[in-house]
């Protein structure tokens, strides 16, 4: 078992909520949410909150709640509860102080995971809730500061970092540069309109894990992949406006996306190993902009690397050794059902496997999604602390000899780190793509 | 009377119900294009068959209680002889009936699952947490019925008068069932049917 | 540009053979074809981190460290974005400019080819670059650049107020705005995206941010009255000079005008509308019902639909036809004036229309295959690759320009009279 460390966590603060908030009269409070209800509070709000029977059962569906000693504040329902039960019963008329706690809630005790809507009854979606909170907190102007100063990137670069146009193209050049030491003949074909993919990746790709670009190339070299990137805003598939409830610029994201792919006659979108992205190009943010699915076939990593074990056009060389988990990323797999085509690649890939329980869609999320990550440090400790439950999971893993944890998806892979860190588990993360990249016949 | 708390009890579903899904028509058109039928009904399948999913196996208790409650809810009232015979005089429609002893046994299951219910609000911090005045009355709402029914049957003490209490509760009831929270009866196929949609054709997964 | 000085006689010109490049070369990227089809370009590497541009088999006199963005420009010169001792510039037809950049990127050409213009950057310093003369004034930020059509006037969306990393209430206070030809509007913005010049090059109009939930349009710095909760793309009418843009209502997308809604109808999503030349019609890309695109002209959609996408909208010469590729269960197709053709494709460019508004062709590609279509139906030959077919100026002929038409590695173009294709 890990060590205990559930703490008494007290409101936190931050400059987004705290001097947001301070912007704000009660009376523009009341307005802007009343107007909010009339505008898009539909059948799905007055349903979902008019059904739940208050029977308890999703509590045990969240991780918060499991981490912090069954704290019944910490439920699915209990966050509902203690927010928007309130809101709409005072129709609005709540204190700014009510807000703030509001956003805490909504921004930062809950993942947006949807493990509770296996476990209501009814499939109440609390992610929808928590998600129309972040709405009214994003119309109030009370947005925790760190993601939505990357809202506000995405907004003036397209792109989840700050990175600038020329930043991106030399970022693809320099890993170009560094693959060709060990492949000499290697591209990364940039602007190649009519290529078959669009290999899109998120932000901090080139920002921070540039060496993931490197290992796509070589990985799309030796399974002779017709390929592109643009070097044109675009490339960046994340999406932060998704989880601050900037539903606008979830749109504007989405179609400079979709047009970087239209534009470059790319028969689908591949992305790298990331579940947010997921969730915005293949399930949210398509309905933004008036699509059902998304317009251009897209595929996630898992889904990519599948494909090509499958046909063979990847053959390993040397398994790799160490035992390993897999942990099962909710938007992925709660969000894309990519579960079995993950193990047929670690399979193909690994030589020992050892599930973790729960697995699959019932695993548990790794505190760092929804945005919870991109609240940034001031909520490290609060996110770490609220998972001990998953540090319980690894830790029976690792008991079973697993050593090696596979993340597919960047945040689950940096709320993992977190997790294995704070509670001194002395695991390993790896991404699929650097297994994969490992073991893999480069030639 | 008893035609009034039909009418109520009709009248005001088909209204929730149509009005539901003119909001939705509304506000969340973009629902409806989702909706597959098969992936609907593979939800609600599993949520209405016991332990089919992942949250009845692990509360057992409430799983069982769950459905003797929901089955007995529904069962009793329609085909208790005694309301069969009512109708047969009233409208001159009849059909099968209940015998008396699984009624009874029936009545009884509901009100020792309301006491279940009812320990659950009062002793599991989750749902007391959850709890409140409302679901308390709604709870009573259900439960006086078959009380007074029972103590109806069998006569005890002021039967006469609780026999009216047991027809203005049944009627209350089922007058408040489109507009409280046991209007999750109207919605739950819908709910469900959404979710299962949206899990199983477009993520690719289970939701249960 | 004008087509009539080019080979218009009818028949078959091999120029290239890209199967003796491939000998030659340690490798050799996807090749260009010039827009008049008489050459073929493709960066290629001939030494250790040593390139150059292979045309029609012989090589740029200059060899540069690296290459990339090897296009043609309209007048049919090769330019490529290329570096020396970590500097870079532009090279037309192998000759760099004078002055060298710390980066330079995104490539634009005026409409006859006579000016290219590129993003830049020097001591982290952003600035445009036209023809080697860069903007007097430089930013820590730029993008969206755009260029008029007779490339004298460049602009950009530029950050103009310094904030301090992670200050999201200065950003709120409105840092970007468009630079024109280097200078900054005098209003500032949240966010400034695409931007579009007047035809005659003199205005600008752009979406803008003004709060996280006010949208409009700008146009030379002053934004409209009214705001909306989003905004897409401006354009001038190319008639009267008026700017209209589609914007979002509360029932949906709508088109307006100098912030005035002038369509009646409402979309679920309206975008990329584009005049006819002599500005009396417009067609747009739209959505009539969630999940479905189509093409509406002055606000009337086709009734065909498309459920994936609907993307390449084209206006014929004369204003009074519209095609599009399109994407539908699955398969890429084009269609014009709200029919389809029949035959469906894994991936269809742009339709073309010839001068005189009767004829369409376009590339598509079928099982790894590239071919030429004509009003529907498919040229005889196919290819390992292919460009934009082109109308001669009396449409009257097609120029067609492919690798692998008749021998693998070999390009070719082709002129065919269209009376000939259309038997």
């Amino acid at each position: 078992m890990t060590k205990r460390s559930v703490q008494n966590i007290s409101t936190i603060p931050d400059e987004g909520i705290d001097k947001g908030a301070q912007r704000l009269t009660p009376d523009q409070v009341s307005r802007v949410i009343r107007r909010h209800l009339e505008e898009e509070g539909g059948a799905r709000l007055k349903v979902y909150t008019e059904t739940c029977v208050h029977c308890g059962l999703c509590s045990d569906a969240c991780h918060f709640y499991l981490s912090h000693d069954h704290d019944p504040k910490f439920s699915p329902a209990g966050k509902v509860k203690q927010t928007l039960d309130k809101i709409i019963r005072k129709k609005g008329r709540v204190s700014i102080d009510f807000i703030k706690k509001t956003a805490e809630i909504a921004f930062t005790e809950c993942n947006l995971c949807r493990r509770c809507v296996m476990y209501c009854p009814f499939g109440i979606d609390v992610a929808y809730l928590m998600l129309f909170l972040r709405r009214i907190c994003h119309k109030l102007g009370v947005v925790p500061q760190y993601i939505q100063d990357t809202a506000h990137s995405h907004a003036a670069t397209m792109n989840q970092m700050w990175v600038k146009d020329d930043e991106w193209i030399d970022t693809l050049h320099w890993q170009e540069d560094e693959a060709r030491d060990e492949i000499p003949d290697l591209r990364i074909p940039l602007e190649k309109q009519g290529a078959d993919i669009f290999y899109s990746v998120i932000g901090p790709e080139p920002k921070f894990r540039a060496q993931m670009i490197y290992q796509a190339a070589v990985i799309m070299n030796a399974a002779g992949m017709d390929w592109t990137m643009p070097a044109t805003p675009g490339w960046d598939n994340s999406d932060m406006c998704m989880y601050t409830g900037d539903e606008e610029m979830v749109a504007r994201l989405k179609k400079v996306h979709f047009e970087t792919a239209m534009r470059l006659k790319t028969k689908r979108i591949v992305m790298g190993e990331c579940g947010h992205a997921y969730r915005s190009v293949h399930d949210v943010g398509n309905r933004h902009l008036g699509w059902k699915m998304s317009p251009l076939p897209v595929m996630h990593a898992i889904e990519f690397y599948y494909e090509l074990f499958k046909d063979r056009k990847l053959k390993v060389n040397q398994k790799y050794d160490a035992p390993v988990t897999l942990h099962d990323p909710c938007n992925v797999v709660r969000g894309g059902g990519l579960h079995e085509m993950a193990r047929y690649v670690i399979n193909e890939t690994c030589s020992r496997f050892v599930e973790m329980h729960p697995n699959r869609e019932h695993n548990y999320c790794c505190g760092a999604g929804g945005g919870v990550i991109n609240c940034g440090p001031p909520y490290t400790n609060k996110r770490v602390v609220s998972n001990r439950v998953k540090a319980d999971q690894l830790a029976d893993a690792k008991a079973r000899g697993a050593k090696t944890i596979i993340a597919p998806c960047h945040n689950c892979f940096g709320g993992l780190e977190d997790i294995v860190k704070h509670y001194g588990l002395g695991m390993e993360i790896k991404f699929l793509g650097d297994v994969i990249y490992e073991c893999m016949d480069k030639e | 009377m008893v035609g009034v708390a039909f009418t109520v009890f009709l009248a005001g579903s088909f209204f929730r119900l149509i009005s539901m899904w003119r909001l939705a028509k509304k506000k969340d058109g973009l629902i409806f294009s989702y909706i597959s039928i098969f992936f609907a009904l593979r939800s609600i399948v599993h949520w209405i068959l016991p332990f089919a999913g992942v949250s009845m196996r692990k509360h057992p208790a409430m799983t069982i209680v769950a459905f003797l409650f929901h089955v007995c809810l529904f069962a009793v009232p329609i085909f208790l002889s005694a309301h069969v015979i009512l109708f047969k005089e009233s409208w001159d429609i009849s059909w099968w009936r209940l015998p008396d002893m699984a009624a009874e046994i029936m009545s009884w299951s509901v009100i020792g699952s309301c006491l279940f219910f009812l320990g659950r609000r009062i002793f599991l911090p989750e749902v007391r947490y959850l709890t409140s005045l409302s679901d308390y009355l709604i709870l009573a709402a259900v439960a006086v019925p078959f009380i007074s029914g029972l103590w109806s049957y069998h006569q005890w003490a002021a039967f006469q008068v609780v026999m009216i209490v047991h027809i203005i509760s049944g009627e209350i009831m089922l007058m408040i069932i489109p507009f409280t929270r046991l209007s999750h009866m109207l919605f739950f196929p819908f709910t469900r049917g959404y979710m299962g949609s949206e899990f199983g054709a477009v993520r690719h997964a289970k939701d249960w | 540009m004008n087509h009539s000085q080019w080979d218009w006689n009818v028949g078959k010109k091999a120029i290239a053979d890209l199967s003796q490049w491939q000998n030659a070369f340690e490798w050799v990227e996807e090749p260009y074809a010039s827009p008049d089809g008489e050459m073929l370009a493709a960066i290629v590497k001939t030494g250790d981190s040593e390139f150059s541009v292979c045309e029609n088999g012989g090589l740029w006199e200059n060899y540069f460290d690296k290459i990339w963005y090897l296009r043609f420009g309209p007048d049919n010169s090769t330019v490529a974005l290329v570096s020396q001792d970590s500097m870079w510039t532009v090279a037309v037809g192998g000759q760099p400019w004078e002055n060298r950049y710390d980066f330079v990127w995104d490539t634009r050409f005026s409409k006859n080819g006579k000016h290219i213009i590129v993003a830049a950057v020097s001591e982290n310093k952003y600035f445009a670059v036209t023809d080697g003369a860069a903007w007097e004034q430089a930013y820590s930020f730029l993008t969206n650049l755009t260029v008029s059509d007779d490339g004298n006037n460049t602009a950009a969306v530029v950050q103009s107020i310094p904030f301090n990393s992670g200050d999201i209430f200065k950003f709120q206070q409105g840092c970007y705005t468009a630079a024109v030809n280097g200078e900054t509007w005098d209003n500032n913005f949240l966010n400034v995206w695409e931007m579009n010049f007047s035809p005659d090059g003199r205005h600008l109009a752009a979406e803008a941010r003004r709060t996280l939930f006010d949208y409009t349009i700008v146009v030379d710095g002053r934004p409209w009255d009214n705001n909306f909760s989003s905004v897409w793309k401006p354009q001038f009418n190319p008639a009267d000079g008026s700017v209209t843009a589609p914007v979002r209502e509360p029932g949906g997308w709508a088109l307006a005008r100098n912030g005035e809604i002038i369509w009646d109808e409402r979309f679920l999503q309206l975008w990329h509308h584009q005049y006819s030349a002599d500005g009396k019609n417009i067609a747009a890309i739209v959505a009539p019902e969630y999940g479905q695109r189509t093409i509406a002209v002055n606000g009337k959609p086709w009734s065909l639909t498309f459920n994936n996408l609907v993307t390449d909208l084209v206006i014929s010469p004369d204003g009074n036809r519209v095609a599009c590729s399109a994407r539908a269960a699955r398969k890429w197709l084009i269609a014009a004036d709200g029919k389809r053709w029949d035959e469906t494709f894994d991936m269809a460019w742009a339709p073309v229309f010839s001068p005189d508004s009767r004829h369409i062709a376009a590339k598509v590609e079928k099982n790894g295959r590239f071919f030429i279509f004509i009003d529907g139906k498919p040229l005889k030959i196919d290819f390992t690759a292919a460009w934009a077919p082109v109308f001669s100026p009396d449409s009257d002929k097609l120029l067609v320009k492919g690798i692998g038409g008749e021998n693998e590695g070999q390009y070719c173009r082709y002129v065919f009279k269209l009376s000939a294709l259309l038997v």
